[in-house]
């Protein structure tokens, strides 16, 4: 296992045979497991984690979080509404997919009890409030969403608070059914959250999904799209707004194996950083990731998909990386294809519209609402619109931009 | 009555290789309301660095001289108060801005300048028939600020703002540049428009005499190795028509 390979280019001279990580060629072939153990602990050069600072995770991927700590989930009662609290025998967990990394089966491996939420008919708007566990506690969480066949029903996912969270959520849309679901990390500045998010769309089901990140130290959110028949829907939008310290991560596979279906994926970052070390300790520079995979198997013949990654760099100090894959295996789509633009707000932007009399701070706050506003104005529940927006506001005022 | 005084403008930019470099050497002039001036000159000779210091671009520092608004110290002002103060700059490269409309842009631009907002019916009215004048397709409203522009749009709609904004003293740094005979035409009806009143002063800065044919001056000046070295009336743009800026390079090379 350790003989030195002969033959290398110079600069790889000496490598020995067996040494380094073999990534794998599809993003189908990704293993998947609910068990916690079947997965190695990951050291952080894995292409899955070479992004993430693997230092701030606190124990999560190496099984020292503990997990003793307990994120509560609040949904009101609404009619047409049903929650159930249920232990992790029922057959219905893992209905729109399974962990498939480690961070994601050790919650699965340690949560106690998950909550199911069964949609049906036309509730209105259904707002879920997961608490984180508190600082300095883990814990891990389970989350079902299910809508009823022609259902038509909107959830918004508000996550908060302190602590370490590690979470699967799984949405599972029943045929013809429309869900529109806006999730939100509004974390806390200590907030450590990783979550993996399993998204199932059944036969002509349509969902809208707003992934709105603002708080947090550390949020890592893994979506996964299938598709459970034909002419499913699905519609990925988010909005990031990084600033000083914190490092927001996003991984999206769209999971195309069924013909007739659509994804649509806008993901638009800003961010903010500032130099040197913050009071906290960490290091103030703002980051984010977005790695965009989209994947259209042999059988999943006339999709249609597009995926698309926009970071505004509004300071120095900042670092976004943005990785669109795309993966065809037939030529018989209706059309596919990927983009990432990322650009700086400068100061050339700034002095113009400063000479047109604008101050500094309403001319950063014009360009950020432009920059967000195609998805903003998404947002279905116009008083959560309004508050988001004045969230973003309130991320651009603490740099005292 | 509004003036604008440049008194012994000296202005510098820092490069990459040479560290500060001069590029004003002592500006002097008085431009006062109901006056257009034309600076004019060769390449290089720092015009359109009199334009961007007078707005208080931070690429440029200035090293010693005064810029007076009605008597105050424009140079202590950030750009944005400057602009607030009654100064305009319209540029030869405007600035693309991608996200913020034209009409969003336009409405915080006039707010600012205002000092409050400017109410909706009137204001949509008012937008409307600026853009009018300049035969500016009212879509341009909903673009992105510049984004995509051609280089005659760009201008246009930098005139738009001259009309929206109504500063005491504008500054257009070659205007005319990159515009076809008819949009040259319409810009320079633009201009024509905002100084009618008397009440606004022109500083017009520009390489070529043709835009002198459609805004007509009261002074020239002839611009070399940042300063001012020959003014005149209308006759010294004719002057240089014929003769070109030789004599003066070398002038200033001596």
């Amino acid at each position: 296992m350790t003989e030195v390979v002969s033959g290398l280019a110079p600069e790889l001279k000496g490598a020995k045979r067996g040494q380094g990580y073999v990534p794998e060629a599809s993003a189908g072939e990704r293993f998947r497991s609910t068990d916690v153990a079947a997965f190695e602990v990951p050291g952080g050069r894995e292409e899955n984690w070479r992004f993430t600072p693997m230092k701030r995770l606190r124990g999560l991927h190496d099984g020292t979080a503990t997990f003793a700590g307990t994120a509560s989930v609040d949904v009101p009662a609404v009619e047409g509404v049903t929650i159930e609290q249920v232990g992790r025998e029922d057959p219905r967990l893992g209905e729109a997919g399974i962990p498939q990394d480690r961070i994601a089966a050790a919650a699965w491996s340690a949560f106690r009890e998950a909550t199911v939420v069964t949609l049906d008919g036309t509730p209105g708007p259904v707002t879920v409030t997961v608490d984180g566990p508190g600082a300095g506690e883990s814990a891990a969480l389970h989350l079902q969403l299910r809508t009823t066949p022609h259902t038509e029903a909107t959830v918004i996912l508000v996550q908060r608070g302190s602590g370490v969270l590690a979470d699967n959520l799984e949405v599972v849309l029943g045929d013809g059914s429309r869900l529109n679901l806006v999730v939100t990390e509004e974390w806390a500045d200590d907030a450590v959250h990783v979550a993996a998010h399993h998204l199932l769309v059944g036969r002509d089901a349509t969902l809208r999904a707003i992934s709105v990140a603002l708080g947090g130290d550390l949020v890592r959110v893994s979506p996964t799209v299938r598709y459970a028949g034909p002419g499913g829907d699905a519609e990925l939008l988010g909005l990031g707004f990084a600033d000083a310290g914190q490092h927001l991560e996003q991984r999206l596979l769209v999971d195309h194996a069924t013909p007739n279906c659509k994804s649509n994926v806008l993901y638009k970052n800003a961010l903010q950083g500032v130099k040197g070390t913050l009071t906290s300790g960490r290091q103030g520079d703002a980051h984010t990731v977005w790695i965009g995979d989209v994947l259209i198997r042999a059988a999943a013949e006339n999709t249609e998909t597009f995926e698309f990654n926009r970071n505004l760099v509004l300071t120095e100090h900042a670092r976004a990386d943005s990785v669109p894959n795309l993966e065809i295996e037939t030529g018989e789509i209706a059309g596919a294809g990927h983009a990432s633009a990322t650009g700086r707000f400068d100061d050339e932007q700034l002095f113009y519209l400063q000479s047109r009399g604008i101050p500094e701070d309403v001319a950063r706050r014009l360009v950020v609402r432009g920059f967000f506003g195609e998805v903003l104005h998404k947002i279905p529940v116009p008083e959560l619109r309004d508050r988001l927006e004045a969230a973003v506001e309130a991320e651009l005022a603490i740099a005292g931009a | 009555m509004s003036t604008l005084e440049i008194k012994d403008l000296h202005a510098s930019v820092t490069t990459a290789d040479d560290g500060l470099k001069e590029i004003l050497r002592g500006v002097d002039l008085t431009v006062r309301a109901g006056e257009t001036h034309a600076i004019m000159g060769p390449n290089g000779s720092g015009k359109s660095t009199l334009a961007y210091a007078i707005a208080g671009h931070p690429k440029y520092q200035i090293t010693s001289g005064e810029v007076l608004l009605d008597g105050e110290s424009v140079l202590e002002m950030t750009v944005d108060e400057r602009a607030r103060a009654g100064l305009f700059l319209a540029m030869q490269y405007p600035v693309e801005v991608p996200g913020v409309s034209m009409a969003n842009f336009l409405r915080s631009a006039a707010t600012a300048v205002r000092g409050e907002a400017p109410k909706l019916r009137t204001w949509v009215k008012e937008v409307k028939g600026a853009m009018n004048d300049l035969d500016i397709d009212p879509a341009f409203a909903d673009r992105s600020v510049n984004e995509g522009f051609s280089g005659g749009e760009k201008k246009r709609h930098e005139v738009l703002q001259l009309a929206l904004l109504k500063p005491k003293i504008a500054v257009l740094d070659e205007t005319d540049s990159g515009l076809d005979v008819d949009a040259l035409r319409v810009v320079s009806e633009g201009v024509n428009r905002y100084r009618e009143g008397g009440e606004t002063g022109v500083l017009l800065i520009t390489h070529y005499t043709r835009i002198l044919q459609h805004i007509k001056p009261d002074h020239v000046h002839v611009f070399s190795a940042g300063r001012i070295v020959e003014s005149g009336g209308p006759e010294l743009a004719d002057d240089l028509e014929k003769n070109g800026y030789e004599r003066f390079v070398k002038a200033a090379a001596v």
